[in-house]
């Protein structure tokens, strides 16, 4: 043949500069760049949430040490606080949500690209807002001071006479701005999954991944609205002389805490179910079963995103409610417990009968259901409001929460990463290293947050910066601190993990995990557009009903 | 190393991880089977005072159901990872797909159901006695003012105001002398949680709280603000003296006498000069600087100021600056001198005296007993 | 790089999903309505609790006319929107028109009973509760309003330009179902603040 004669040069792969590949990224609307930017971004703060965490656990290694001043450790826990829930949780549910739910439901990007890219950029310059208050706040007058009233901002101590200067300002503003964010990429869920579903996926035939992030779009529309509103009010009273929370003038300090918790309960449901979202991928593929009972689980989140909306004021047992209010939200908080425990035996049912492979993501799965399950046990404890009057404001609760929130939440994210990373880069992470990191942090979290809450039971009030010696408090805080060392360990070899296998961890193909669901189905990373051809469905696991096609899902169904 | 050295060794340390573990669980366990001997002096299973005991009696039972629902659960969770994990030998074929049972998922939703019923209402049976319970003839009545970073008691009936240290008798089932306190706030939010005696209420602005605590046996009963108030809510400590009626009213009647002011019993000052001479120094630094602008005094004119706690029995107390520092003279002196050597963002500001000034009006504050 | 196609056989699919303008707009208004839901307890609470200053009923005056208007606009937009359905562009234009027209006659009656209400009786944001809650609902509506109107007023811009048509009805239209909400709200607010409170 003719082009045999012909000497082709060898191909040489297109290298761009570095500002072009940036101001790609920088200028991106695909959702999967999106997602791995809010992800890096969340990771980011994470270890700076931790140091934070970390500076406050040194300095309660002992009573009346002196690491660190009052007014540092003040700041230390507010910013702990609004970092992890804001810049760190949010951003990885969002990150994730982002990268799958176009993929898991056959689309090409979101409904809204430039919405999707404008809300993490909002929330990105919230972060930076934040933390730049170390520099600002102060302005002219020395060394900036972070917001150091709580996470939770309580009036009147946000008032100007209490909170003088800028600080609480912050504060204030990234979440204002960040909240918009917020809920931009809700708006974008929720348009994406009710109008952008391929042919044959109607709602019931959606993976529980996409249904369960559907519930959480929603939730963050009902929810960050009222923070936005009670931070509006806040500013009208630090600047515009308004009166919301002026108990001097008549207001109210306790409708402050009612509209934050309207906002701060259902906010961490916003977190779990996504959590959920995750296990209910993850458990089915490594038992090798489908989801036991996807109808109820649907149910079950829908009750759950409901109930989560009436129990705000759990938070204010000790507020001074009449019996008849503090009976409703006792009732309330209880009855929640039954939707989310019907979810744990769903998952248990789900690996019962099943083949369990204990592979790092399961490994995290399994430890997210034990977890989870004390976690919203000690919950239902604290539901019971006489008991809560003994346990609030203590260190029982922070434990409860961390129990929810890294025991629960995190540990589910963490077995996301190691389930969706071959999809997102094409590598394997390493196995050695995810169970070092697994057991490395397992053990850190249980002995921080098990022994966490003995010191509430023996009467250790929440943010304190020490305390007094001959309380019985002390082997307990010596044992919290110790464990956060191992989940530093544990968090470093992730973070290790994530950075080596990129580079040199096992080609991963398109579906390593023998997986069911559509994002399956595309290359490993997928092309910029997804799918050549849009699919068509026919059942909740597409591709069970192509790998068994004498066993199809949709017999079933 | 040999095989019996090595058996020996790790023997050795499973024994030192057991006795580790041991050191860590009997403490615990000591708690709960021994109630009366706290490992805490704030420890929530030590009830002693009825509201703290319908607490403690509620929480085991919420405890006894919460753990038979883990027990249950962990033992299935347990069971499953272990029978049901890929065996060595696999075929490699999937296991029956099993997408649900309307049966099992009935029972899993009427059990909880029923037991969140009983949980609620043995909780509404508990809130019901503690909240609704009205005050008896001989009930003490206090009104307990928040403030950053001090409490203010006031007994109405009594008219006595102090601060930090609260006072009451003890309470007599068959007699009940319960002590009814009402909870404000002059600032921020605050909470009084002495956890032996009752859960914790909230001192709010605007919005009166009320509790009450029926301690049954004498004592002196720990506690701590509970809700963050600012720069110094760790250092603001509570001290509740549960006293027998006589001791109770011995008390109250030396807090209504005005300041008597007598001569010092050790001239600890270091200054020459007749004791009495000093004295009389530090009480016209006290009522002619800005001491007066926050503190009050009875029995001396022009020492009324609210912003700061009465310090006309100041020295029967035993800690100053809400608990942060035993009271002696030595600490009294170096708090007027700077405040933030003890409770650093109290406050108080350091009033910038000279050791003259300051060796005075300490001596003249020791004599307020 | 394999890729499975996915497609498997289905007899006679038909496929339609609501629009996602549609879906995103009703959404926003399900936020908005929280944010204002927050506004109106506050307000609701406070009735009453001011401890000094004007009372509602010594100052308030109903705005009739203004209420008309800003109601009255709801139907033109609905007028207008229909026209463009159907391709008459003029006679969306002239309804699309005084619909805005109808919007900036509200706000200027807001502005000017804020104008009587802070000069002739004294009443401002920090006066009392009532000022307070007053001044930020009814500010909170009048944002939205105006938002509203920039809105409109882009639209109507492209119209004047030539540059719209009939298939950019369905955009028009999720455009004017945010409007339909911020009047939607004026009927609650309304009700609270004149009626309820006075």
């Amino acid at each position: 043949m003719s082009s045999d004669s012909i000497a082709w040069p060898a191909a040489q792969p297109l290298s761009r500069p570095l500002t072009d590949r940036v101001h790609e990224w920088v200028t991106t609307v695909d959702h999967k760049r999106l997602g791995i930017m809010y992800i890096v971004y969340a990771l980011c703060l994470l270890v700076i949430g931790g140091i934070e965490a970390t500076i406050m656990r040194i300095q309660l290694i002992r009573p009346h040490n002196d690491f660190v001043s009052p007014q540092v450790f003040n700041r230390m826990f507010t910013m702990h606080g609004t970092t992890m829930i804001f810049f760190v949780a949010m951003p990885l549910v969002f990150g994730f949500a982002n990268y799958l739910i176009p993929l898991m439901i056959g689309a090409r990007d979101m409904a809204f690209p430039r919405l999707n890219a404008f809300s993490f950029w909002l929330m990105a310059f919230g972060g930076l807002l934040l933390y730049f208050s170390f520099l600002g706040a102060n302005g002219l007058y020395g060394a900036g001071n972070a917001p150091d009233v709580g996470w939770w901002a309580y009036a009147p101590l946000t008032a100007l006479p209490f909170s003088p200067g800028h600080s609480t300002d912050y504060w204030t503003l990234s979440l204002l701005v960040s909240g918009f964010g917020s809920m931009g990429t809700a708006i974008n869920i929720i348009a994406t999954v009710i109008c952008m579903r391929c042919p044959g996926m109607t709602l019931a035939k959606m993976p529980l991944f996409a249904w369960l992030n559907l519930v959480m779009g929603v939730l963050v529309l009902e929810v960050i609205s009222p923070l936005t509103a009670a931070q509006l009010m806040l500013l009208i009273d630090r600047y515009l002389g308004g009166h919301f929370f002026d108990t001097q003038a008549g207001g109210s300090a306790v409708i402050w805490m009612h509209f934050f918790w309207v906002f701060g309960h259902p906010e961490v449901y916003v977190l779990v179910i996504p959590a959920f979202a995750c296990i209910s991928e993850i458990v089915p593929v490594f038992s090798r079963k489908a989801i036991f009972g996807y109808p109820i689980m649907v149910a079950a989140t829908v009750c759950i995103g409901f109930i989560s909306m009436s129990v705000w004021a759990h938070h204010m047992f000790t507020v001074g409610m009449s019996p008849q209010g503090n009976g409703f939200f006792v009732l309330s908080t209880m009855a929640i417990a039954v939707p989310t425990g019907i979810k744990i035996f769903n998952w248990l049912a789900t690996m019962w009968g099943g083949k369990i492979e204990f592979k790092v993501p399961m490994l995290f799965a399994i430890a997210f259901l034990f977890q989870f399950l004390l976690a919203g046990l000690t919950g239902v404890i604290q539901a019971s409001a006489p008991v809560d009057w003994q346990l609030a404001y203590s260190y029982f609760v922070v434990a409860h929460f961390h129990y929810v929130i890294v025991g629960g939440i995190l540990f589910a994210l963490f077995g996301a990463f190691y389930y969706w990373y071959p999809k997102i880069t094409g590598r394997m992470l390493s196995e050695t290293l995810g169970q070092l990191h697994f057991w490395l942090f397992f053990i850190g979290f249980h002995l921080t947050f098990d022994f966490m809450h003995i010191p509430g039971l023996l009467g250790m009030p929440r943010r304190i910066y020490t305390y007094e010696p001959g309380r019985g408090w002390e082997i307990w805080n010596l044992l919290v601190t110790i464990g956060v060392f191992f989940q530093a360990a544990g968090v470093l070899v992730f973070v290790g993990n994530l950075v080596w296998s990129y580079f040199g961890g096992k080609y991963a193909g398109r579906d390593p995990w023998d997986a069911w669901t559509l994002e399956w189905s595309t290359s490993s990373p997928p092309p910029a557009y997804n799918f050549a051809a849009i699919p068509t469905v026919r059942s909740r696991r597409p591709l069970w009903d192509l790998k068994h096609p004498d066993d199809p899902d949709w017999k079933y169904e | 190393m040999s095989e019996r050295s090595r058996i020996v060794g790790s023997a050795l340390g499973n024994l030192r991880i057991l006795c580790l573990l041991l050191r860590v669980i009997c403490p615990v366990s000591a708690a709960f089977a021994h109630p009366a001997e706290p490992l805490s002096p704030t420890n929530i299973f030590a009830p002693a005072s009825t509201p703290a005991d319908s607490i403690f009696g509620l929480s085991l039972f919420v405890l006894a159901v919460t753990a038979a629902v883990f027990v249950t659960v962990f033992t299935l969770l347990v069971y499953a990872v272990v029978k049901y994990r890929r065996k060595a030998g696999d075929d490699g074929h999937e296991p029956p797909q099993v997408y649900g049972s309307n049966q099992v998922e009935l029972a899993w939703t009427v059990i909880p159901v029923l037991i969140v019923g009983a949980l609620f209402l043995a909780t509404a049976r508990v809130i019901a006695d503690i909240q609704a319970a009205a005050p008896p003839p001989n009930s003490i009545e206090v009104v307990a003012v928040g403030h950053q970073y001090w409490w203010e008691f006031r007994y109405p009936g009594l008219k006595v105001v102090t601060a930090n240290e609260l006072h009451v008798p003890a309470s007599d089932p068959a007699h009940p002398t319960p002590t009814f306190i009402k909870l404000l706030s002059a600032d921020t939010d605050h909470s009084f949680w002495v956890p032996r005696l009752a859960g914790k209420t909230d001192l709010i602005p605007n919005h009166p709280n009320s509790m009450w605590i029926d301690p049954h046996e004498t004592g002196l009963y720990l506690g701590q603000c509970a809700q963050y108030c600012g720069t110094q809510h760790a250092k603001m400590l509570l001290r509740v003296y549960v006293q027998t009626r006589e001791e109770f009213d011995r008390w109250i009647q030396a807090q209504q006498q005005p300041a008597h002011v007598s001569p010092p019993q050790q001239a600890k000052t270091g200054l020459a000069g007749d004791p009495a001479d000093t004295v009389a120094e530090g009480r016209r630094v006290f009522e002619k600087t800005a001491c007066i602008n926050c503190h009050a005094v009875a029995g001396s004119a022009n020492a009324d100021g609210r912003f700061g706690p009465d310090l006309t029995h100041l020295m029967s107390r035993d800690t100053i600056a809400a608990g942060a520092a035993p009271n002696t003279p030595e600490n009294l002196r170096l708090w007027i001198k700077d405040p933030s050597a003890i409770k650093p963002g109290s406050l108080m500001p350091a009033m910038g005296l000279n050791d003259q000034d300051l060796n005075a009006l300490t001596a003249y504050l020791e004599t307020l007993r | 790089m394999n890729v499975i196609p996915m497609t498997l056989p289905q007899p006679g699919l038909k496929w339609e999903l609501p629009s996602r303008g549609r879906v995103g707009m009703f959404s926003l208004i399900a936020a908005e309505s929280a944010i204002f839901t927050i506004f109106v307890v506050a307000y609701l609470f406070y009735i009453g609790k001011s401890l000094t200053g004007p009372m509602p009923k010594e100052v308030l005056r109903v705005p009739v006319l203004y209420t008309i208007c800003l109601l009255s606009s709801s139907l033109t937009i609905h007028l207008a929107t229909r026209a463009l359905r159907q391709g008459s562009n003029k006679v969306f234009g002239t309804f699309w028109f005084v619909t805005l027209a109808l919007g900036a006659t509200f706000l200027f009656g807001t502005a000017r009973e804020w104008h009587h209400l802070i000069y002739d009786e004294g009443l401002t944001i920090s006066t009392n509760l009532f000022g307070t809650t007053y001044y930020s609902l009814v500010g909170l509506h009048a944002f939205h309003v105006t938002a509203g109107l920039l809105g409109l007023f882009t639209v109507l811009a492209f119209t004047l330009l030539g540059k719209l048509r009939q298939e950019h009805a369905e955009r028009v239209d999720v455009l004017s179902l945010y409007w339909h909400f911020v009047d939607a709200v004026w009927v609650v607010v309304f009700t609270i603040v004149y009626v309820i409170g006075r």
